[in-house]
């Protein structure tokens, strides 16, 4: 069930890419616009780069997270989904899953070019790359529970925004520390640890928290 | 069988139901009729277990899940015929097959739209898509909430003709429809709003 539906969400973004570009396109833009609004040296864009990469990968994630459940919310997919035989906690955690795949997983990918761009060094970039492999599934899982209690209002953007960024805090801060630390050659492991405690922790959270959002939401 | 005990329900600060009891049996239909807003989707909603906010007893004794067919056809736009029902059944039971998701399209008359995506169809042959499911899950109950919306003439004798094969198979039908239904089984009749 869980490679079903994983299958069949790759499927659907696959057929209408656009919506999935979306928050990559933010990502780039928003990263490359910081040398021609700050500074093109080197010196300033290697110190802010960490900050400015997990922003916007922050951010990216927000703006993708309300499709995760809206077009099935809304043409009755998710009432099916919740109707079924099979757990609904394993639909949720596939949709999930896919949803990292779609933005997570492609944001971290894309990631050691842009650090590039803004002079990181190579051991920088390979903190970049690990810390959003770590951190970006605690981003999708954190998110969902954010859409899934929205997705019943017309307006739930902002309100997802509004509900997960205080708990995106922590990740973010531990990550640009993490990157700190890597860039100026230092042991980065702790930091690692932390994120992928968060990780563990929000798998075994988010998804049953995901679960009953949907149920509120579909009783509305 | 269904039993329904003593049913209350409020939204907008107005009663949709109030002391509403009735039971369904296996080879029975029963058809829910009311105006608009009388509560009739909500009903519903409270016998799948979407709705909870009501007070009040729904017990199931099935075998199998009910089916329930909302008035939004839960097919994916981006997805073909054949895939949306293949998922949509596999919502319900495993090891779909494709030779019979495009058996019980054809059933439904939608043969050579197999592989149409479905933001391509009308909205008619969309909810033959989703109808095309009564064909295909063996349940005991089926919930039907408006399944002749948007049906032509011939979908809906069609339609009608399957639910009086699943009745005379022992399974129980409960739907909403502003419209009669034309089935040889006697048809038991709850008016909301009016009389509740």
């Amino acid at each position: 069930m869980l490679i079903a539906i994983i299958k069949r969400d790759l499927l659907v973004t696959f057929r209408n890419p656009a919506e999935v570009l979306n928050p990559l396109v933010f990502f780039v833009i928003v990263i490359s616009l910081f040398p021609l609004g700050i500074s093109p040296s080197e010196k300033v864009l290697s110190d802010i780069a960490p900050g400015v990469i997990w922003v916007a990968a922050l951010l990216a994630t927000l703006l993708s997270m309300d499709l995760i459940f809206r077009s099935d919310y809304e043409d009755g997919s998710l009432e099916q989904m919740t109707l079924s035989e099979q757990p609904l906690i394993l639909i949720v955690g596939g949709k999930i899953i896919s949803h990292w795949l779609m933005t997570g997983l492609p944001l971290t990918l894309l990631s050691p070019l842009l650090a590039m761009m803004l002079f990181v060094g190579e051991q920088g970039i390979l903190a970049i790359t690990l810390s959003l492999l770590l951190g970006t599934p605690v981003l999708s899982l954190l998110g969902a529970v954010g859409a899934a209690l929205t997705v019943g209002l017309q307006k739930g953007g902002i309100l997802i925004a509004i509900l997960i960024l205080p708990l995106y805090i922590p990740v973010l801060i531990l990550a640009t520390e993490m990157i700190k630390t890597g860039m100026t050659g230092g042991d980065y492991s702790g930091h690692m640890f932390w994120l992928g405690a968060l990780f563990a922790l929000s798998v075994g959270i988010m998804p049953i928290a995901t679960t009953a959002g949907v149920r509120i939401s579909l009783s509305h | 069988m269904l039993q329904v005990q003593d049913l209350y329900c409020e939204r907008q600060r107005r009663i949709l139901f109030e002391g509403l009891s009735f039971s369904v049996h296996s080879g029975e239909l029963l058809q829910i009729r009311g105006s608009n807003g009388s509560g009739k989707t909500t009903l519903l909603k409270i016998l799948t277990g979407l709705y909870e906010d009501y007070t009040g007893e729904v017990d199931w004794d099935l075998d199998s899940w009910p089916l329930f067919v909302s008035h939004k056809p839960g097919v994916k736009d981006q997805l073909t015929a054949q895939e949306n029902l293949q998922w949509l059944v596999s919502l319900h039971q495993s090891g779909v097959e494709g030779l019979q998701v495009g058996q019980a399209l054809r059933s439904v008359g939608l043969a050579g739209y197999e592989d149409v995506l479905c933001g391509a169809m009308s909205e008619g042959q969309r909810k033959r898509v989703n109808l095309a499911r009564l064909f295909f899950i063996k349940s005991q109950a089926w919930i039907l909430d408006e399944p002749l919306s948007a049906i032509d003439l011939e979908g809906v004798s069609l339609l009608q003709e399957r639910i009086g094969s699943h009745l005379d198979d022992g399974g129980m039908v409960i739907v909403t429809s502003h419209q009669s239904l034309d089935v040889e089984h006697e048809v038991r009749y709850l008016n909301l709003g009016d009389t509740a």
